[in-house]
C-alpha cells in the first residue's frame, strides 16, 4: 500500500481531514455535524497516514498516545457537566457566554462537552485500530 | 418505499438470526452487524420518512416553520451506530484473539478449551 | 435510641481493627459494648410505668416505614435480656474461645446479631421488624457456621438459614397483608384496630403468615428441628441465640401480636396446639439424649413450646405466667448452657452418663448448675417457682380441656426437671471419676456468669417484689393489653395449684433417681429418625436439588445456537399467538409515500449483498457485501433526511471494514461446519423470524405514534438549548448524561481490545 501516489495523496488528506473534522465538530449545534461525526473523520485521517507511512511515523506526529484522549475527553465532559453546579444549576445544564467568538460562533460549556466527545471518540478508535495493528 | 423498508428489514433480521446459529464464530460477527443494521433501519422507519426535511433549523430561526424529520430516533440510532462499533470491534478482535490460541474458528470445539489451557 | 441500635453494627465493623487490642491486652473490652447498652436500657425502667413510649426516626415515610421504637414491658424485658446475657456471653468468650485465630469475627458477627436482635424487639414499625428479623437469621446463620471448616457445622447453619429464612419470607407476607388491612405498618396505631383486623377476611391468612414465621424461628414443631442441629455453634453462641435470645423472637412476635391478633379462638387454638404437641413432644426428646447439649436444645424447645401453649391459652393469669417465664427460662437456661460449655472446656465431653463429680473440683460452676436447674425444675425459692405458679393457675382457668391441658403441661414440667437435673446437679453429685480426676478448675471468667445468672434467680425469686410493679405489671400490660395488676406472691395457700407444684416436683425428683441417661435409650431414637420432619425436610431438599439439575442440563446445555433456538422459537410463538388470535394487517396506502427508480434499485442492491453476506463462503466477499449493506443504510438515511446518521454510518462502516480486512483477511477460508439438515432448519427459522419482525414493523408502522417527546425536542431546541440542530442538541444537551454514558461504554471497548491484544493467553506455546 506504500505507494507514492498514495502517500502524497495522504499528505494533503490528512490536514484536509482534520481541518474537516474540527469543522463538523464546530459547527455541530447548528447544521450537521457533531462530536461523534468529527471524532470518527479525524482518526480516518490519521488512519489513512498510518497506512501510508506506517504506525512510527503517525505515532510520531500525533505525539501523545491516543490512550491518554480518552480520559481527557471523559475528564473535559464532566467538566462540563459538573460546570453549572458553580452556578447552581443542575447537572449538565448549558452554559452559555453572551457574546459569541468570531469564527467559533457561541461558546458554551455544551460546546466543552461536544469537544469531550469528541476527543473520546478519536482515542477509542486510534487505540482499537493500533493496537490491532502493532500485534498483526 | 415504506413496504420495501419493511422487506429489508425482514430480510436483515432473517440473515442476522441464520448466521447467528451457524457455528463459525466470524459467521456470528457478520450476523451481529445484519441485525444491528436492520435495528436501526426499523427504528428508523418507525420514525416515519420524510423526504429532504432534516431537522435542521434554517439559518435566523428559532422554530420550524415547515415539517420536519423525528429527531428522536436519529439520535437514538447515532448512539446505536456508535456503540455498535465499539460491540463489533471488540467481538472482531475476541474470535480474533480465539483464533490465536486455539486455532479453530468452529464453536463446537471451544467446549473441550477448559481441559487444553 | 437509634444510636443504641446501631452501635452493634458499627462495632462489627471495627472488629477486625480492634484484633490486635482485644486479643492480647484487653479480652474483656468487647464486653464493654454489651455492659453499656444493658446500664442504658435499665435508665429506661424507671419510666415503664408510665406507659409504653415510643421513640421515631423517619425512614422511608413514602411507605410508611420508619425506624420507629417503642419501649414497653415486652420489649424493654428482651433488650435488657439480650444486653444482660450479651455481656455475661461477651465475657465468657474471651476465655472460652481465648486465642482462636477467628476471635474478631465471632465478636463482629455476635455483636451485630445482638443489634440486630435489639432492633427486632424494639421496633415499632412491622417492616423495620422484619428487617432486623432476617438480620438475626443472618447472623446466627454465621454463628452456627462459625466452626467452618467442619461439614456438619456448614450443614446446620445452612438449615438453620433455610429455615429461619423461609420463615421470613412468610412473615414478610404477613406484614404485608396486615399492613393492607390495617392502613399502617406501626404496632401501636395497629393495636386499636384489632377488631378490624379481626373481622377481615384476610384474618386467617395474617395469622397463619405470621405463626409460621414465629413457629419457624422459635422452633415449633414440625420445624424444631434446625435447633438441636445448631448446637454446632460454640457454647457461648448456643447459650446467647438459642437458648435466651433469637428463638425467643418468634414468642416476642406472638406476644406482642396478641393484643391485636389475640382473643381469638383460630389464635388460641392453633397456638395451643402446636405448643402443646411441642413441649411434649420435646420434653419427651430430651430424656433418651445422652449429649448435655443436646438435652438443653430439646429442653429449650420444650420451654417455647411452653410459652406458645401459654399464649394460646390466653386467660391473663397464662399471659402473665408467659412474661414470667420468658425471664426465668432465660436466667436458668442461659446459666445451664454456660455451665455445660464449661465442662465441655475443662473434661473435653458433653456425655451426661461418664459426667459426675466434679462438683468438687469446680464448686462455684456446681452452684450455678444446681440453682439453675432448681429454678428450672420450679423449686421455692426460685423464680422459676413464681412462673410455675402462676403458669399453673392460669391453665387451671383455660375452661374447657382443662384436665387434658393441664396434664400434659404437668407431665412436660416433670420431664423438663429431670432434663434440668441432668444437665444442672448430676454432673456435679457423686464420686469423681478416675478418668476424669484430672480436670483442673475453671478461671474466673468462665464460672463468673452463671454464678451471677445464678444469683439473680435467687434474688427475684425470694423478692419478687423487686420486680414487681416496676417490671412484671408493664410487660403483662404490655402482651396482653389489660389493665389489671396482679401482685407475685410467694404463698398463695393451699389450693389446687399448690398440688400441682408438689406433684411435679415429687415425681419429677422420682423419675430423676429412677430413669437414668444411657446410650441404649438414646439409640432406639434411630429408629424414628427416617420419619422425622428433620429426614423428610433433608429429602425434600435433595430432591429439589436433583430436579434443579435436571433443569439445568436440559435448558443450559453449553451450545449457544440451542439457547438461541430456544429464546427464538418461545418468542415466534408468543408473537404468533398474538397475531393469529385476531389482529389484521391493513395496509393504509395514503400513508406510504411513492417509489422511485433509484430507490427500487438500492433495496435490490441491498437485498443481494445480504444474500452474499450470508451464503458466502468467502470471507472477503461476506466483509464487502456487508458494506454494501452499511452504505446503502447510509444512502436511505440520506435520502430521508438524517444527514447526521449518513455521516456517522458511512464513517464506522468504512472503519468496520478496514477493521475487519486488517484483523480477519489472514484467517482460512470458510469451513462448512453444519450438515444440510441443519442449515435447512436454521433457515426456516431465520426466516419465519424475519416474517414476523416485517409484520411486526408493519403493524406497529399503521398504528398511530406518539409524538410529545420529539415535538418537545424540536420545539424548544433553540430556545432552551440554542441549537438548530436538534440531533446533535439532544446528544449534547437534552440527553448528554446518556452520551456520557456511551462514550464511558466506548473507551471500556477501546480497553478491552487494548488489553485482549497485549494479553497472552497460552503462555505455554509461546514462551
Amino acid at each position: 500500500m506504500k505507494s507514492l501516489i498514495f502517500r502524497t495523496a495522504s499528505d494533503y488528506l490528512l490536514p484536509l481531514l482534520l481541518l474537516f473534522s474540527i469543522f463538523l465538530l464546530l459547527r455541530g449545534h447548528y447544521e450537521p455535524g457533531g462530536g461523534f461525526v468529527g471524532g470518527l473523520v479525524a482518526s480516518m485521517a490519521f488512519l489513512i497516514h498510518s497506512f501510508a507511512y506506517g504506525l512510527t511515523q503517525t505515532r510520531k506526529i500525533i505525539r501523545v498516545n491516543p490512550g491518554y484522549l480518552m480520559p481527557v475527553g471523559l475528564l473535559l465532559a464532566l467538566v462540563a457537566g459538573i460546570a453549572p453546579w458553580f452556578v447552581g444549576l443542575p447537572f449538565l445544564t448549558g452554559l452559555w457566554f453572551s457574546e459569541p467568538l468570531r469564527f467559533i460562533g457561541a461558546v458554551s460549556s455544551v460546546l466543552v462537552f461536544d469537544i469531550g466527545v469528541y476527543l473520546v471518540v478519536i482515542g477509542t478508535t486510534l487505540t482499537i485500530f493500533f493496537s490491532i495493528s502493532e500485534s498483526v | 418505499m415504506e413496504l420495501l423498508l419493511v422487506f429489508l428489514i425482514g430480510l436483515m433480521h432473517a440473515g442476522g438470526v441464520y448466521m447467528l446459529l451457524r457455528r463459525s464464530m466470524f459467521k456470528m460477527i457478520i450476523g451481529l452487524i445484519l441485525l444491528g443494521n436492520g435495528a436501526n433501519l426499523l427504528i428508523f422507519l418507525l420514525g416515519r420518512l420524510v423526504k429532504g426535511h432534516p431537522p435542521v433549523m434554517a439559518d435566523g430561526m428559532k422554530v420550524f416553520t415547515d415539517i420536519y424529520a423525528d429527531p428522536l430516533p436519529q439520535a437514538v440510532i447515532l448512539t446505536a451506530i456508535v456503540i455498535g462499533f465499539g460491540l463489533q470491534s471488540f467481538a472482531i478482535i475476541l474470535i480474533k484473539k480465539v483464533y490465536k490460541v486455539l486455532e479453530t474458528d468452529d464453536l463446537d470445539e471451544l467446549n473441550s478449551s477448559e481441559e487444553e489451557i | 435510641m437509634i444510636t443504641a441500635v446501631f452501635l452493634g453494627f458499627i462495632f462489627a465493623a471495627f472488629t477486625p481493627v480492634l484484633r490486635k487490642l482485644g486479643q492480647s491486652v484487653f479480652p474483656w473490652v468487647y464486653s464493654l459494648l454489651p455492659l453499656g447498652l444493658f446500664v442504658y436500657f435499665l435508665g429506661w425502667l424507671p419510666g415503664l410505668s408510665n406507659g409504653p413510649q415510643v421513640v421515631g426516626y423517619p425512614w422511608i415515610p413514602s411507605y410508611g416505614i420508619n425506624l420507629d421504637f417503642r419501649i414497653d414491658g415486652l420489649s424493654l424485658l428482651f433488650a435488657l435480656l439480650i444486653t444482660g446475657i450479651g455481656s455475661l456471653v461477651f465475657f465468657y468468650s474471651t476465655y472460652y474461645l481465648k486465642g482462636h485465630p477467628a476471635l474478631d469475627r465471632f465478636y463482629g458477627f455476635l455483636s451485630m446479631f445482638m443489634a440486630s436482635m435489639l432492633g427486632l424487639v424494639l421496633s415499632d414499625n412491622l417492616m423495620a421488624m422484619f428487617i432486623f428479623w432476617e438480620l438475626t437469621s443472618i447472623s446466627s446463620f454465621f454463628l452456627i457456621g462459625f466452626n467452618h471448616e467442619e461439614k456438619s457445622s456448614r450443614k446446620s447453619a445452612l438449615t438453620a438459614l433455610g429455615i429461619t429464612g423461609f420463615g421470613g419470607l412468610v412473615l414478610l407476607a404477613g406484614v404485608v397483608l396486615i399492613g393492607t388491612v390495617g392502613g399502617s405498618f406501626s404496632f401501636s396505631a395497629l393495636v386499636p384496630l384489632s377488631e378490624t383486623i379481626q373481622n377481615s377476611p384476610s384474618y386467617v391468612w395474617i395469622v397463619g403468615l405470621f405463626m409460621i414465621g414465629a413457629f419457624t424461628k422459635s422452633a415449633q414443631f414440625p420445624f424444631h428441628f434446625w435447633l438441636p442441629g445448631a448446637m454446632k455453634a460454640p457454647t457461648p453462641v448456643s447459650t446467647y441465640l438459642h437458648s435466651a435470645t433469637m428463638v425467643k423472637a418468634g414468642i416476642y412476635l406472638l406476644a406482642r401480636m396478641t393484643p391485636v391478633l389475640g382473643a381469638n379462638p383460630i389464635w388460641n387454638d392453633t397456638l395451643l396446639w402446636v405448643g402443646g404437641i411441642t413441649m411434649f413432644y420435646a420434653a419427651a426428646h430430651s430424656l433418651f439424649r445422652v449429649d448435655l447439649k443436646s438435652i438443653l436444645a430439646y429442653s429449650t424447645i420444650s420451654a417455647l413450646g411452653i410459652l406458645v401453649f401459654l399464649l394460646g391459652v390466653g386467660t391473663e393469669k397464662a399471659l402473665l405466667g408467659a412474661g414470667l417465664f420468658i425471664l426465668a427460662h432465660a436466667l436458668y437456661k442461659a446459666a445451664l448452657f454456660l455451665v455445660t460449655g464449661i465442662i465441655d472446656h475443662q473434661t473435653g465431653t458433653r456425655n451426661v452418663p461418664g459426667l459426675k463429680g466434679l462438683g468438687k473440683v469446680m464448686p462455684m460452676v456446681a452452684f450455678g448448675g444446681v440453682v439453675a436447674a432448681l429454678s428450672s425444675a420450679g423449686f421455692p425459692l426460685f423464680l422459676g417457682f413464681l412462673s410455675k405458679e402462676v403458669m399453673y393457675e392460669g391453665v387451671l382457668a383455660l375452661g374447657n380441656l382443662t384436665i387434658v391441658a393441664v396434664a400434659i403441661l404437668v407431665l412436660t414440667k416433670i420431664f423438663l426437671l429431670v432434663a434440668g437435673f441432668w444437665a444442672g446437679i448430676k454432673p456435679f453429685v457423686g464420686h469423681l471419676p478416675t478418668e476424669l480426676a484430672s480436670v483442673k478448675g475453671p478461671p474466673p471468667t468462665l464460672w463468673i456468669p452463671p454464678v451471677l445468672l445464678g444469683i439473680c434467680t435467687i434474688i427475684t425469686g425470694v423478692y419478687p417484689a423487686l420486680i414487681d410493679s416496676s417490671f412484671v405489671q408493664p410487660l403483662f400490660h404490655a402482651i396482653s393489653g389489660s389493665n389489671e395488676i396482679y401482685t407475685l406472691k410467694l404463698w398463695h395457700g393451699f389450693n389446687l395449684v399448690l398440688l400441682l407444684s408438689l406433684i411435679t416436683l415429687g415425681a419429677g425428683v422420682a423419675l430423676y433417681f429412677f430413669w437414668k441417661p444411657s446410650d441404649t435409650k438414646f439409640a432406639k431414637t434411630f429408629r424414628f429418625e427416617s420419619t422425622s420432619p428433620e429426614s423428610l425436610f433433608e429429602s425434600g431438599g435433595n430432591l429439589f436439588l436433583r430436579f434443579s439439575r435436571f433443569w439445568t442440563d436440559f435448558f443450559q446445555n453449553g451450545y449457544l445456537r440451542n439457547y438461541f433456538i430456544t429464546i427464538l422459537a418461545f418468542l415466534i410463538l408468543v408473537t404468533g399467538y398474538r397475531l393469529l388470535g385476531g389482529v389484521d394487517i391493513h395496509i393504509d396506502w395514503e400513508q406510504i409515500s411513492s417509489v422511485s427508480f433509484y430507490e427500487v434499485i438500492l433495496t435490490a442492491m441491498m437485498a443481494v449483498s445480504i444474500g452474499i453476506a450470508v451464503l458466502t463462503h468467502s470471507r472477503t466477499m461476506a466483509i464487502l457485501a456487508l458494506g454494501i449493506v452499511g452504505f446503502v443504510n447510509c444512502l436511505f438515511f440520506l435520502f430521508f433526511s438524517a444527514p447526521d446518521l449518513a455521516m456517522t454510518q458511512f464513517s464506522i462502516d468504512t472503519l468496520t471494514v478496514v477493521l475487519f480486512m486488517l484483523v480477519l483477511f489472514r484467517l482460512p477460508k470458510n469451513k462448512k461446519l453444519s450438515s444440510n439438515p441443519i442449515r435447512i432448519r436454521d433457515g426456516i427459522i431465520s426466516l419465519v423470524f424475519g416474517a414476523f419482525i416485517a409484520i411486526l414493523t408493519l403493524e406497529v408502522f399503521e398504528s398511530p405514534s406518539q409524538t410529545d417527546v420529539s415535538t418537545f425536542h424540536a420545539e424548544n431546541a433553540y430556545l432552551l438549548a440554542k441549537g438548530r440542530n436538534v440531533v446533535n442538541v439532544i446528544l449534547v444537551d437534552f440527553r448528554a448524561s446518556d452520551t456520557i454514558v456511551e462514550t464511558v461504554v466506548l473507551v471500556i471497548a477501546a480497553i478491552g481490545v487494548y488489553t485482549l491484544m497485549k494479553l497472552d493467553l497460552n503462555p505455554q506455546k509461546n514462551p
